[in-house]
């Protein structure tokens, strides 16, 4: 608990002080005196946070995030970054005497020599998985419900930036053992970076030391799975969570929460109290899952030679998508002046980017559109923003679609089909479907819109059959309670763009600019009459209520 | 010389000459004919021949033809040799239900003795890779696991998998798992190359190492113990990022929820 705010102000000079009731003040006393945290403390100790279980998906990106960081000091301690040629003879018995890197030495060693070793590098893996796994879901609740608009736009592009290094750096520590699945995936990165035009080769040479695969590119990648990229991503987490703290928490909308309020509970007691347990919950489910089930079983692959590769070679499934673009992709090439341009892998390494950029630029590209620039705190219900809503299903159908273009082999082993048809569905579906899905969800909210205007004018149905004295049978309806209708209607519901009068007042003939027209379009697409159904009005709702007895 | 000539006319000399032609094809009969105890051996095969002919007519030939010529709907088994009909039958592949991309593996209908009948049989058509004992098949070294272990993954796991869980090829065809399949089925594999598979001959792999990759591939797809705990199937990170959302995000957020759902009651003031 702070203390009370009846205490000294801390700007009192310390003498005038009275003496300290208790250890505990006066060592609060001693720290504020040095760190100043009195003032720091009261400000932020009693910060209010709404409470519902979608605003801790982010919770548990950052304490899988702790999890990570503790778990790969761990592993530091014995892994050895080196393309050292050894031969194994330890204890793994069905590698007895292979020739392989000093890295995946180290790592079976880890696995099978170091005390804990196996299950530590089992819960570093797991939650790298459900760390990715956790920020694209939160990514999406933010979007879904609107909670990148103003003033969080930066703050989307943290969390953004954020998402691509976890990739990264995700693809980086599956690098690192050296095992035959890792060295796969280095080949396909070198094979990518071959393909960019005129640099290719050069930038290959550059980040490999040499020929492929050399002895340089273990060491650097370890250099930037554990320092480099954590310490980005350090970085930007705590800026991510200085800016939530500044903003302040979004809410549901709802009786008694407005722009201006946040309606909760206090950091401390409550949050501190839930917030470290569920970072215990975490990492005891994290740990369970590390003790129960096999992640990335190294001693299985063996260690890599590029002579040799397994079928099942996909990266982990956050770069999946990437995967599933090269897989699908046609091998097309052009020769030409005696160079040949790879488009088979050049395009989908310049369509992995724009997949991403896409979501990560849609805030700016609504703002711009919608042109509001007021602030908002009170999150939207996805409903009732058809078209964002729409869009975003069709960004995850596109990535889902693309994953199951990375995974086209086990798809077809485990459902029968041909893998040649999971290609060609893929190529179509990644046009198609994203495009499809829109339309479905936009039609899917405008249905729950009117749905909640049904409730809002004629009440819920209660079950309870009456029947008339002219022998009719009607269900009577019941009205909603006041709160549920303040929940149903309070959300907004901007006007699209008008275009100004082709003349003005003086008869001239006006200059409207393409991007304005466009604009205006897009607007109109998004709360004209197809995008929107128009919320019940008071005057609706008491012509309705006000009395004939009809439901 | 000359009395031989003057009397070359006599009304007797063509049958002296029968005689001695007779004399000549009998003796070299006699010189040539295989020896008694061969022929007592020939017999027991052709025995086993015949019986093999009369199984072949019942099971195979509606596809590869009476005699093993082929037909429009099964490849000509002149020279695939004994070893591929003892995997193709002892797998259950052969006789196939129905045609498809790949004909799968099912249960084996046929006794031992059938399938070895039915193996002369077509093993009689013309030579081919001859069913291995188990000698052949069985590595007596220490380290053939280890060693094996690097054949399989320069020589297999491209489509099978690097722990033989098997994996997808063009146009609905795949490689199998290994899982469960015996040694000596997993040599005539490698000898003979049944449907997709390229066969490994001698020439191409010796018999000591496909006795180590037999070795490896027993222990991975059947008794190696999984340090890691569950395998999730063995089949790399598709499975375990399904796993990972499932049960890791999937328990997490239910776990959010449900630490949500109970939470401090204000107090009435």
């Amino acid at each position: 608990m702070s203390s009370s705010p009846s205490t000294t102000p801390p700007a009192a000079p310390a003498s005038t002080r009275a003496k300290p009731a208790n250890k505990g003040e006066a060592a609060a006393d001693y720290l504020d005196g040095r760190l100043g945290i009195y003032s720091l403390a009261k400000a932020n100790l009693r910060k209010i946070f709404p409470d519902h279980w979608s605003f801790m998906l982010g919770e548990i990106c950052l304490y899988t995030f702790v999890i990570i960081i503790l778990t790969g000091v761990y592993l530091t301690l014995f892994f050895k970054p080196s393309m050292g040629e050894v031969v194994y003879n330890g204890s793994y018995a069905p590698l007895d005497g292979i020739r392989m890197s000093e890295a995946y030495a180290s790592t079976l060693n880890i696995s099978f020599e170091v005390r804990g070793g196996l299950l530590i590098r089992q819960i570093h893996h797991w939650a790298a998985i459900v760390f990715v796994a956790a920020m694209f879901v939160h990514m999406m609740r933010v979007f879904f419900t609107g909670a990148f608009r103003k003033p969080r736009e930066i703050n989307w592009v943290f969390g953004f930036l954020l998402l691509c290094l976890g990739f990264f750096d995700g693809f980086m520590g599956y690098s690192l053992p050296d095992d035959l699945l890792s060295g796969t995936g280095i080949r396909f990165m070198e094979g990518a970076v071959l393909a960019v035009p005129l640099v290719g080769t050069y930038i290959q040479m550059f980040l490999f030391g040499g020929e492929f695969p050399g002895t340089d590119i273990i060491p650097r990648f370890f250099t930037i799975h554990v320092l480099l990229i954590p310490g980005v991503m350090l970085g930007l987490l705590v800026a991510h969570l200085i800016l939530v703290f500044y903003h302040k928490h979004t809410q549901w909308g709802g009786p008694g929460k407005t722009e201006k309020n946040v309606v909760g509970m206090p950091l401390m007691p409550v949050y501190m109290a839930k917030a470290g347990g569920f970072f215990f919950l975490v990492f005891g489910i994290i740990a369970m899952m590390s003790a129960v089930a096999s992640v990335n079983p190294v001693w299985a692959y063996g260690p890599y030679r590029p002579d040799q590769v397994s079928t099942d070679a996909q990266p982990d499934w956050y770069m999946g998508f990437a995967e599933g673009l090269i897989r699908v992709m046609p091998g097309w090439e052009v020769r030409a002046w005696g160079h040949t341009l790879n488009l088979g892998v050049f395009i989908p390494l310049m369509l992995f980017p724009l997949v991403l950029v896409l979501i990560a630029a849609y805030p700016f590209i609504e703002g711009w559109i919608i042109g509001d620039k007021r602030e908002h705190h009170i999150l939207d219900r996805p409903r009732n923003v058809p078209v964002r809503t729409g869009l975003g299903a069709a960004w995850i159908t596109l990535y889902v679609v693309l994953l199951i273009g990375g995974g086209n082999d086990l798809i077809a082993t485990h459902f029968h089909l041909s893998l040649n048809d999971i290609t060609y569905f893929v190529r179509v579906g990644s046009f198609v479907l994203p495009i499809a899905v829109f339309y479905i969800t936009k039609r899917w909210c405008l249905g729950l819109q009117r749905r909640d205007k049904e409730k809002v004018l004629h009440g819920r149905e209660t079950g309870v059959i009456k029947r008339l004295p002219h022998g009719e049978f009607i269900e009577v309806h019941a009205q909603l309670p006041q709160g549920a209708l303040h929940t149903l209607t309070s959300h907004e519901q901007p006007q699209p763009l008008e275009l100004p009068s082709e003349v003005d007042e003086n008869g001239v003939a006006r200059k409207v600019g393409l991007l304005t027209k466009t604009r205006a379009k897009l607007s109109e697409g998004y709360f004209g009459e197809g995008g929107q159904i128009p919320k019940p009005t008071v005057e609706e709702h008491q012509e309705i209520t006000s009395g004939h007895g009809h439901h | 010389m000359k009395k031989l000539s003057a009397r070359r006319r006599h009304p007797l000399a063509a049958l002296v000459v029968l005689l001695f032609a007779l004399a000549i094809t009998g003796g070299a009969y006699a010189a040539f004919a295989p020896a008694e105890k061969a022929q007592a051996d020939s017999s027991a095969q052709s025995l086993a021949i015949d019986e093999g002919k009369r199984l072949f007519a019942v099971g195979c030939s509606s596809c590869h033809g009476l005699n093993g010529e082929g037909s429009a709907d099964g490849p000509s088994l002149v020279g695939v040799g004994s070893a591929a009909v003892d995997f193709q039958v002892g797998t259950g592949r052969m006789p196939a239900q129905q045609p498809g991309a790949q004909i799968p593996k099912k249960k084996n209908i046929y006794s031992q003795s059938d399938i070895d009948q039915m193996a002369a049989f077509v093993a009689s058509l013309g030579p081919g890779p001859v069913t291995p004992t188990s000698e052949q098949y069985t590595s007596t070294e220490t380290d053939a696991i280890s060693k094996g272990g690097d054949l399989f993954r320069t020589n297999c796991a491209q489509c099978h998998n690097f722990a033989g869980a098997g994996g997808a090829l063009t146009q609905g065809k795949y490689a199998p798992s290994l899982e469960g399949v015996s040694a000596k089925h997993i040599f005539e594999a490698m000898q003979t190359g049944p449907q997709s598979m390229p066969a490994f001959p001698e020439s191409t792999m010796p018999e000591k190492q496909k006795q180590e990759i037999v070795a490896f591939v027993r222990y991975q797809a059947n008794e190696a113990p999984n340090p890691g705990g569950l395998t999730l199937g063995s089949l790399g990170p598709v499975t375990e990022g399904l796993f990972g959302w499932i049960f890791g995000l999937g328990v997490l957020i239910a776990v959010a929820i449900w630490v949500a759902a109970h939470t401090t009651k204000a107090k009435k003031s």
